[in-house]
């Protein structure tokens, strides 16, 4: 729909995103999307630490603040998206990190750039079965520890007795 | 204390609730102490969750926001606000001005009710019962306007897609206007209870200090990272609705102890009431509701939208895939978050104090489990 149009053109502030995380990181970005007044760059998962590491540390980025972590299931694909939320105080911009992984693969903890990622990744770990490497205590947050499965897969039965 | 005397001390393992009254619903807190010590500690949560994200998922857009409601239920009408703002994002609809107004004004009414239930149970944890009498008795009116705008008076719905599902009554103005003129007076009775008070004062000066950086690190938003002294409202750093038109300060703490929390929140009373005055005087006439389709279809992508709620950034991330009901939701809840700072509060403190703590973080249990 009106999505097209609004992809042309990028405003400025998100421009130097782009241009600074290309300029140290060229070959971790698959993709770039600018939909809907968001900023959304896909990376290779093996570059998650260095690239959140710049992202934060970078001072004219300086995305301090973790917003959300999220994974989304693709069963059809076999595929997990892991949706990274970052913020920056300083500057008020935002940004969305993603990388994509295949189902029983594991991804890296982010623990050690954000302290806020403990229970964010904990939850994701929790609902969807995501491993987190590196991860300081990764066990289920809001299901009791006994539970079978994770609820947020998009293959977990709705109904009925398990299995 | 000589050397004999400690190696007599033991670490013990304390649970704390989860049926306590100060946590506020069902928290357990899992305690390593050290006399009456806190050396290490653990929040233990869930125990209210009911998969609302896997419930939205087989929901249509309309039918989610009641459970929305659900979430943080002392301030359902953020909730609400969060949840229509973010599939509006998604579908590109443009919302009147009056229904914008309007929403304000009911969100900002929802804060000073969030804020006055937060003031009375953290006044009454800490042993000063009159506060929540006087607390509770302010709110009582402001859920009568909510009865009077929309029919509820806690789980609201009070929003829809594009709008509004009514508009003001007639009378609706004046109730308002007539409440907001009194109530500063009400806010200085609270402070003339609390603000100098020996034992109020004793009791959360320097406790559960945490540091902007640490606080940052840890993702505290909302009043409880104000107190710190970091001046971030989304309100005005990433303005939505009509906010970028309204004059409002952001007051901040200055260590961030569980006093500074107060004091921003008491202040931000003061601020929601002078945001209701000026919207008041600004709504125009016109419309209330965009045209939208009458089935709600976004058409695929993603969104995340957040808002300042009264407990700190509420966001929703959807991903659409075209059809009637979202593929995926999650909750970017501020209590969920908040909570996790509460370890690194009450590192040293006694065991008294984390009643003090965890009521000044402000969290409810329903949005922290969702």
């Amino acid at each position: 729909m009106n999505n097209e149009k609004e992809k042309i053109e990028i405003p400025e502030n998100f421009e130097k995103i782009i241009h600074k995380i290309s300029e140290f990181f060229s070959t971790a970005i698959i993709e770039k999307k600018f939909d809907r007044g968001e900023l959304t760059l896909t990376i290779k998962p093996e570059f998650l630490i260095p690239v959140a590491e710049f992202l934060k540390q970078e001072p004219e980025l300086k995305f301090d603040f973790l917003s959300d972590i999220c994974a989304v299931h693709f069963p059809k694909e076999k595929k997990f998206e892991i949706v990274y939320n970052l913020y920056s105080i300083t500057f008020h911009h935002r940004l969305r990190l993603k990388v994509k992984i295949n189902e029983g693969e594991s991804v890296t903890s982010l623990t050690r750039v954000w302290s806020g990622a403990n229970w964010l990744e904990r939850e994701v770990y929790d609902m969807s079965g995501v491993v987190f490497d590196g991860h300081p205590d990764l066990k289920r947050i809001l299901l009791s520890e006994d539970w079978k499965g994770h609820p947020l897969r998009k293959d977990y039965p709705l109904s009925g007795e398990e299995e | 204390m000589g050397k004999r005397y400690l190696e007599h001390t033991k670490e013990i393992i304390m649970n704390m609730g989860p049926q306590h009254p100060s946590t506020h619903g069902v928290l357990r807190i899992k305690l390593w102490l050290d006399g009456e010590t806190v050396v290490k500690s653990e929040p233990i949560i869930g125990y209210l969750h009911r998969g609302i994200e896997k419930l939205a998922e087989f929901r249509t857009y309309t039918q989610f926001m009641p459970i929305t409601d659900r979430l943080d239920y002392v301030s359902a009408a953020s909730n609400n606000l969060a949840w229509v703002q973010a599939v509006e994002k998604l579908m590109g609809i443009e919302v009147p001005r009056r229904a914008e107004f309007i929403r304000v004004i009911i969100t900002e009414l929802m804060r000073i009710a969030n804020h006055l239930v937060w003031l009375g149970t953290q006044a009454n944890d800490i042993g000063a019962v009159t506060v929540l009498l006087y607390c509770f008795r302010e709110r009582e009116e402001i859920l009568d306007i909510f009865e009077m705008f929309c029919g509820a008076r806690l789980t609201l719905n009070a929003f829809r897609i594009g709008g509004l599902a009514h508009d003001i009554p007639p009378g609706f103005k004046e109730r308002v206007k007539d409440f907001i003129e009194r109530f500063p007076k009400y806010i200085d009775d609270y402070e003339r209870l609390l603000s100098e008070n020996r034992i109020w004062l004793q009791r959360t000066k320097n406790v559960g200090i945490i540091s902007a950086e640490d606080a940052i690190d840890l993702g505290l938003s909302g009043p409880s990272l104000r107190g710190s002294g970091v001046k971030w409202d989304i309100r005005k750093s990433n303005p939505y609705s009509v906010y970028d038109e309204l004059e409002f300060d952001i007051p901040t703490g200055e260590i961030g102890d569980v006093y500074d929390r107060y004091k921003v929140r008491i202040e931000e009373m003061r601020q929601s009431v002078r945001i209701i005055k000026q919207a008041l005087e600004m709504m125009p006439e016109g419309e209330i509701r965009a045209k939208v389709p009458r089935i709600i279809k976004p058409p695929p992508g993603e969104v995340y939208h957040s808002i300042e709620a009264p407990k700190g950034e509420l966001g929703f991330y959807i991903v659409s895939d075209g059809s009637t009901m979202p593929y995926r939701v999650k909750i970017r809840a501020p209590s969920f978050v908040n909570l996790q700072s509460l370890s690194k509060m009450i590192e040293g403190h006694l065991v008294a104090d984390i009643v003090a703590i965890i009521g000044s973080i402000d969290i409810v249990l329903g949005e922290v489990d969702r």
